[in-house]
């Protein structure tokens, strides 16, 4: 189906499966442990061999040799692969990291060997005694020393026009003129996906062929990345992912775990699984990336931006992506005058990629609180100061709107819903007890992405529906809500709907990642219902256009038949898939979110606890308020982590995140997180899709963190521009206690 | 991890012989740092000998009016018993402050007692550390250091006491009961248990081999109020940043002891009989020696403020 102007009325509006609260189906299976994920698929292959990755300890270098003769010598080593024995993987697409193979090292803890073993503690034993040695050079792996070295950056989202796209009118001129000025640097640091589940994969080979049981959120992109580097047709390659736990980006990407198992169990000559131990995935796997960003603010003595400045540097290896800091402000403010680039400093810290909300994250945690400093300045409400320079169409060209954008609502019902009012603007001076209490508000801006998406769904002889797409559900609620959208076209209950994803055999879809999931893969479930509804139609003799599918029977002309008739000679199957024109570029496309958060701080230890949140988010239809829920108090979650807690501790001198492990890297626990209050705004969005939903997993992050930030800075009146705001970044500002 | 053997001690005496006669044996309890080593081969012991069949499982009253603990009584048993509630709340407030429910129904009182100092160094084996590896030279001094001591440390090790409970020990002068190989049991105040540093940062505790916890006695009760706030980076499971234990007197008199600055919870006598004088004499007696780092040298100022809080508390 090629979706190339805005949706009319479609049975989906009939909303009587999408957009009721439905309980996950995959709930029980989760509860009672019996969803299998890709460590555990047992069942699936015999004589598996356990790997255990060797890594580097070096950061840069080369590995000058390895011996592994007592290893291999080691109780039920089955054995042992080297970086010696394979030609460096060439990355696939949107990666920068020699995932394994050659001699030279380009970060620390890249895979240097595999040992193999009849158990996990056996190969774990043996691999500790690999011995590698090494030629050791020096690196790069501080961003604050390497970023006047940073060069201009593409945001690959964008393309080569990244580069100068938003220079537009006289920015220094406007900046220079303007009667009230913010001028700052903020920074963000280096943070890991920490999701729970880690990478995992189980290969196989038969007939020269491969399957690899695994955990990823991008089931086409593995199998690209993996057949191209194996020098295999991509049909030779399957990959399964049914379940997954967790990924915020750390698993759009082919990973070191898949290609090590496929490497040794080719080499072994029987299926080997292998895990990313928590070390690795810190330091092997993908990070997001810090970032320095200089924001200058121009405005009117009426709170009327004239300029904006958005400069934004971060690390990455030679080839990799830059964190596009400057995405949000692109498009979250209007001003004639504006200036925003990225620079990307070359650092060998291992790959820096895609996590959670990639750009608008970061950028926003100094962006909005650029506005907050920019609001006191002025001495100006920050709610009012957003909603006077909201935009309803592209800075960059007014012909260009945006579909659907309710960001003023989303501020004004959050300052409602949240008692604004109540703030005290002035820094400082609201006590409860010890606390020192302050409030803060922050925008959100998240791009709604179009990927094109197939699904089939087969109407059973049973009457009951399957629906078949590489699509992964990786926590999020993709099982439930293409149930939702199935029951939905079909006229049936959800319980008669039985959904399988994650299998590279199935029709390719959009996958989970950059919140395009749920809009992209229910709207190419949607093409292939309309073609199973076109089906049983023609089973029936009925014309396609007038035919109503509900509880259960299938009407046209004053004829009403049960819909299980039609597969009585045998299954009906309807199968296509979502492809979109250009209504991404006549409009904008986006989700928007009023993030609001209280925070008290300990007046004697400066210790940051939440008190209370919220977040109005416009995303679109909801297809499930359950799930959608769940997106956004999940990423409220994240924001408080990336506010107070969450970072990377890099040691220059050894060119490695010291703390690799979820006991040194921190990431907030249920005692940190208080009461969370999500509205979701419903304005289907035409423009959008079929479904009329956008993404909603990202956009809940998006200000999250700055909000959290601002209400620190309303507490104490100390402002802390470098995140994340533990409580020795303030302590020697706070009021003297004896 | 390597491989070993393991064996469930069935006697007290049958413990500390299987572990002084066979070379690389260790006891293990609840095991819940222990293995952790055992996984990253930070310890490797050859013989396990599991203590946790022992009798050492009950709280009973002393004499003088104290209270007997065995080693093996759980911190969830330890810091919910009616007596340690009532008459010595820092205890129960220190335990509780420390790791997670299901750690703590794990961790035994002498395993914990046991806990290895910490320091991101120590834990990952690529990296020099005197403490793992005596000799190979400590990384923490100019490297990450925020979470580690502050005084009581040497040019061989910075890492710190993350303990909880073991700072409320300190404060209440518990003496720790030791079995010997020689067949008899020696007590030894808390104040002597903990090593510090030196020049033989691999070693944390007084304790010779084969020596096993059988029992923390606590002296009687202080009265007065306590105390116990813990401060971190987030609300729960995490270790201290810096914690203060500490039991007030109407008189403004009391005790108080430091977690997470030293590597041994720090309490200086000389530092708590200023506490009439406030906070800030108490800190700068505490801490004239200290040596912090610039990543650390925060927990200085924090602790003052920390002890100026729980000051505040004991006015309520």
């Amino acid at each position: 189906m090629d979706f190339t102007s805005p949706a009319g009325p479609n049975p989906i509006d009939r909303q009587i499966a999408v957009g009721r609260a439905t309980s996950r189906v995959d709930g029980p299976l989760k509860v009672t442990g019996t969803a299998p994920y890709a460590y555990e698929r047992h069942d699936v292959a015999p004589r598996q061999a356990y790997g255990y990755v060797v890594g580097s300890s070096i950061a840069k270098g080369r590995v000058t040799g390895i011996d592994t003769a007592a290893a291999k010598a080691a109780p039920g080593v089955v054995g042992i692969i080297t970086t010696l024995d394979y030609k460096p993987a060439e990355p696939p697409a949107r990666q920068a990291a020699n995932l394994f193979g050659g001699d030279e090292i380009s970060h620390y803890h890249q895979a240097v060997a595999l040992v193999v073993a009849e158990t996990f503690e056996q190969a774990r034993a043996a691999a500790q005694l690999v011995d590698v040695r090494y030629d050791k050079s020096a690196g790069r792996f501080d961003l604050a020393a390497e970023a006047a070295a940073a060069k201009p950056a593409v945001d690959i989202n964008e393309g080569e026009d990244a580069k100068i796209y938003d220079r537009l009118g006289d920015f220094d001129a406007a900046f220079a003129a303007a009667p009230v000025q913010v001028d700052a640097s903020y920074t963000t640091p280096h943070q890991t996906h920490a999701m729970i589940e880690p990478h995992a994969s189980i290969a196989a080979w038969q007939d020269g062929k491969l399957t690899v049981w695994t955990s990823t959120q991008m089931v086409g992109w593995t199998r690209t990345g993996l057949a191209k580097i194996l020098g295999l047709p991509e049909p030779d390659v399957r990959i399964v992912s049914p379940f997954i736990g967790g990924g915020f980006g750390g698993k759009l990407y082919l990973r070191a775990d898949a290609l090590l198992a496929a490497y040794a169990a080719k080499a072994l000559d029987r299926p080997v699984k292998v895990t990313l131990q928590r070390p690795l995935i810190i330091n092997n796997g993908t990070h997001r990336s810090a970032t320095i960003q200089r924001i200058r603010l121009g405005a009117g003595r009426d709170g009327r931006l004239t300029a904006i400045g958005h400069v934004g540097v971060s690390g990455n290896l030679p080839g990799g992506a830059p964190e596009a800091a400057v995405a949000p402000t692109k498009l979250l403010y209007a001003a004639p005058n504006r200036d925003m680039y990225l620079t990307l400093a070359e650092l060998d810290l291992g790959e820096a990629n895609d996590m959670r909300a990639p750009g608008e994250a970061p950028g926003l945690m100094a962006l909005e609180m650029a506005m907050d400093e920019l609001a006191e300045k002025l001495g100006m409400d920050p709610v009012e100061l957003r909603i006077l320079n909201d935009t309803q169409t592209d800075p960059r060209d007014p012909n260009r709107t945006f579909s659907e954008r309710h960001l003023v609502e989303c501020l004004r019902t959050g300052a409602e819903r949240f008692g604004w009012s109540r703030r005290n603007p002035k820094p400082g001076s609201v006590r409860d007890g010890k606390w020192l209490v302050g409030m803060g508000v922050a925008a959100g801006i998240r791009l709604n992405l179009l990927m094109p998406s197939a699904a089939r769904i087969r109407l059973e002889t049973d009457g009951t529906l399957t629906v078949e797409t590489d699509m992964t559900d990786i926590g999020t609620g993709s099982y439930t809500i293409l149930a939702q959208t199935a029951a939905e076209m079909m006229g049936v209950p959800v319980e008669a709907v039985t959904v399988r994803l994650g299998d590279s055999a199935f029709p390719k879809a959009a996958g989970s990642g950059g919140q395009w999931g749920a809009n992209n893969a229910t709207s190419g479930l949607y093409a292939a219902c309309v073609k199973l509804r076109e089906a049983v139609a023609t089973t029936f003799g009925m014309r396609g256009n007038d035919v109503d599918f509900s509880g259960g029977m299938v009407t046209a002309g004053g004829r009403s038949v049960p819909l299980a008739e039609a597969a009585r000679a045998g299954p009906l199957v309807g199968q296509d898939g979502i492809a979109y024109g250009d209504l991404d570029k006549t409009y904008v496309q986006a989700t928007f979110a009023g993030q609001f958060a209280e925070v008290g701080v300990d007046g004697f230890t400066g210790e940051v606890r939440m008190r209370r949140m919220l977040q109005v988010v416009d995303a679109g239809r909801v297809l499930n308020p359950l799930t959608a829920r769940s997106q956004v108090i999940g990423a409220m979650t994240m924001g408080v982590g990336g506010a107070l807690m969450e970072a990377l501790a890099v040691d220059p001198r050894y060119g490695l995140f010291i703390n690799h492990d979820l006991g040194g890297y921190e990431v907030p626990v249920h005692a940190d997180i208080p009461h969370q209050e999500v509205i979701i705004l419903d304005y289907p969005d035409p423009v959008s899709s079929p479904m009329k939903a956008k993404g909603i997993g990202e956009i809940g992050l998006c200000g999250a963190a700055a909000a959290v930030a601002n209400a620190v800075y309303n507490a104490t009146g100390v402002r802390v521009r470098d995140y994340p705001i533990t409580l020795d970044r303030h302590l020697d500002h706070l009021p003297t206690v004896s | 991890m390597k491989p070993f053997t393991y064996e469930r001690a069935k006697s007290p005496a049958e413990a500390v012989q299987a572990v002084t006669s066979t070379p690389g044996a260790r006891f293990i309890a609840g095991g819940t740092n222990l293995l952790d080593l055992m996984k990253l081969q930070i310890d490797a012991p050859t013989h396990l000998v599991d203590v946790r069949g022992l009798p050492f499982t009950t709280i009973e009253d002393t004499q003088d009016g104290g209270l007997r603990i065995g080693a093996l009584v759980t911190n969830t048993d330890l810091a919910s018993h009616p007596r340690v509630k009532r008459d010595y709340g820092v205890l129960s407030r220190a335990i509780v402050a420390g790791a997670t429910g299901q750690l703590r129904n794990k961790a035994t009182t002498g395993g914990n007692l046991l806990q290895r100092n910490r320091c991101p160094y120590f834990y990952n084996t690529d990296m020099p550390c005197n403490k793992r590896r005596p000799g190979s030279g400590c990384a923490a001094l100019e490297g990450v250091s925020r979470s580690l001591a502050v005084i009581g440390t040497s040019d061989n090790c910075i890492a710190q006491n993350p303990g909880d409970m073991a700072v409320a020990l300190r404060l209440l002068d518990a003496d720790i009961e030791v079995l010997g190989p020689s067949g008899r049991t020696h007590t030894l105040p808390i104040s002597e248990f903990h090593r510090l540093p030196g020049d033989t940062p691999e070693r944390d505790f007084a304790l010779g081999n084969g020596e096993l916890i059988t029992g923390v006695k606590l002296p009687p009760p202080l009265g007065g109020t306590h105390h116990y706030h813990k401060v971190r980076d987030r609300a729960s499971y995490a270790f201290a940043i810096v914690s203060v234990a500490a039991v007030l007197q109407k008189d403004g008199s009391g005790r108080v002891a430091f977690g997470s600055v030293a590597p041994k919870p720090w309490r200086v006598q000389e530092a708590e009989a200023l506490l009439p004088q406030g906070p800030s004499a108490v800190t700068d007696r505490a801490f004239q020696d200290a040596r912090p780092t610039n990543d650390n040298r925060f927990k200085i100022a924090l602790a003052e403020r920390t002890l100026a809080l729980v000051i505040d508390e004991g006015r309520r």
